[in-house]
């Protein structure tokens, strides 16, 4: 036994069965785990929004994210347009449905970033977004806008929710994430992101986005300090990761033309 | 090591020979995951899962693994158990495997599994390993639980997310400690316990390397 075992031909077996063995069990709990983890990253998703919005019950239970959820408005938008387009427009029934991220890697549905211009890193952007709006009857309340751009280890994505004057910052706030636990993981710190409430995106001339992730905290008497956020301490990359993704969607680039529209009363 | 009891396999590693105190290992997680103890009671049950299974599983088969190729076989059977204890957090504690996010993969190359995959599991039965790979889980758990007391109490204020000393920038009275929110803090508390612990059980400290010769005084001429 003790010398059988040392064979190349007993080596190759046990290296095969056990491969083979150990992918079954490894693929098995991947797909079978697959939907609980999708329902769990919608949800999240959700609660992201509302948080970003500033509309999460303290405690909230599933039904309750799915009826704050439901006073959004779900469409879709043309970014170069800045104007919605039906869903048919990009091949899903349902707005809920469509994956930007999924369509970001398809040459029919997305254009490439030139790279003067890909401040996020992100090195394509889809035609059509998919923007959450909350009405009250006519009047705009709140538009909250995915984003997603690249900090020091990873892509984040997430939302920025601006209050109905398209231009005032009302939330902010990423759901997905590998930044460094205490470090640039403190994205998800609620006092850090509360800082984020009332910034003000457009200068004058409301066509360039201003925020700026500074250094040692936003004193009162800073000049532009509503532009001005507090950059998170031991994690120079991610805030400027963070300044540049929030600074390209809401260039141009992003949702400008979008949110131009939306303060005209033409989207 | 074949007379060992159960009871001395089980609870040996949690202070007369624990893998962190005394044998140094693991020690990159417990800087990581130490700053809220309810992130660190969950990265502690994955790595007592995953240390547990993968002793059985490799003591199971440990008289079918050729030499040349066992420490591959040991990552390959490790590797696939943490893959699964990923997408278990994923799918049933989303929030928490959110902040572990990488760790709970970088218990790949957590050298306590592999250590004891390779020193317990190659020479003893299946059952003793299991209890093995527990009681070195506990001995990690035990040793993250400590960090994370002091961590989370003087660095947030609270206990499991609990507050307990209310915070400044909370409207409290407690000026929070800003560096045992870091990573590098674990090392002054892990420090301060292998102190403790080496106070309690002066067996486990090491013979000197060398020793300072008595001072002399020479008169030049």
């Amino acid at each position: 036994m003790a010398k059988a075992k040392e064979t190349v031909s007993r080596t190759v077996i046990v290296a095969l069965v056990l491969s083979v063995f150990f992918s079954v069990i490894v693929s098995t709990a991947a797909v079978s785990l697959k939907p609980l983890q999708v329902k769990n990253q919608t949800l999240n998703m959700k609660i992201n929004i509302l948080a970003a919005a500033g509309m999460l019950p303290d405690g909230a239970s599933p039904t309750q994210v799915e009826d704050e959820f439901s006073k959004f408005e779900v469409l879709l938008v043309d970014l170069n347009s800045g104007q919605y387009v039906e869903p048919s427009a990009v091949n899903v029934e349902d707005p809920m449905k469509y994956d930007m991220y999924k369509a970001a890697s398809d040459p029919q549905l997305s254009e490439a970033i030139p790279g003067d211009q890909d401040r996020a890193s992100i090195k394509r952007r889809p035609d059509v977004a998919r923007v959450f709006v909350l009405k009250n009857g006519d009047e705009l309340q709140k538009v909250v806008l995915p984003i997603h751009g690249y900090g020091l280890w990873s892509t984040l994505y997430g939302f920025v929710s601006l209050k109905g004057d398209a231009n005032t910052i009302e939330g902010l706030g990423f759901y997905q994430h590998a930044e460094t636990p205490g470090l640039g993981g403190e994205v998800d710190n609620p006092r850090w992101k509360a800082l984020w409430e009332g910034k003000v995106v457009y200068g004058d001339d409301m066509t360039k986005p201003e925020i700026q992730l500074v250094k040692g905290g936003v004193s009162p008497d800073a000049k532009d300090k509503e532009h001005k956020v507090d950059a998170l301490s031991g994690a120079t990359l991610t805030s400027r990761g963070v300044e540049n993704l929030v600074n390209y969607w809401l260039s141009d680039s992003g949702y400008a033309q979008y949110l131009k529209n939306l303060r005209q009363g033409e989207a | 090591m074949s007379t060992a009891s159960a009871k001395q396999v089980l609870f040996e590693p949690i202070f007369s020979n624990n893998p962190i105190a005394l044998q140094i290992l693991g020690i990159c997680s417990a800087l990581a995951v130490t700053a809220s103890l309810n992130v660190t009671i969950v990265m502690c049950l994955s790595v007592i899962a995953v240390t547990a299974f993968s002793n059985l599983a490799v003591s199971l088969i440990r008289n079918q693994i050729p030499g040349s190729i066992r420490i591959i076989v040991q990552m390959t059977i490790i590797a696939s158990l943490v893959i699964v204890v990923d997408q278990l957090l994923k799918a049933y504690a989303y929030e928490i495997s959110k902040q572990l996010s990488v760790f709970v993969g970088l218990i790949i190359t957590n050298c306590i599994v592999m250590g004891r995959a390779e020193g317990f599991a190659m020479q003893n039965s299946p059952g003793m390993s299991f209890l093995d790979g527990i009681g070195n889980g506990l001995g990690y758990s035990v040793l993250l639980l400590f960090v994370g007391f002091w961590r989370e109490l003087f660095g947030s204020g609270s206990l499991f997310g609990v507050t307990i000393l209310s915070p400044v920038n909370e409207g409290g009275w407690y000026v929070t400690n800003g560096l045992l929110l870091l990573p590098p803090s674990a090392f002054f508390i892990i420090g301060l316990g292998i102190w403790a612990l080496r106070t309690w059980k002066p067996d486990q400290v090491e013979e000197p390397d060398y020793k300072m010769s008595a001072h002399k005084v020479r008169e030049a001429f």
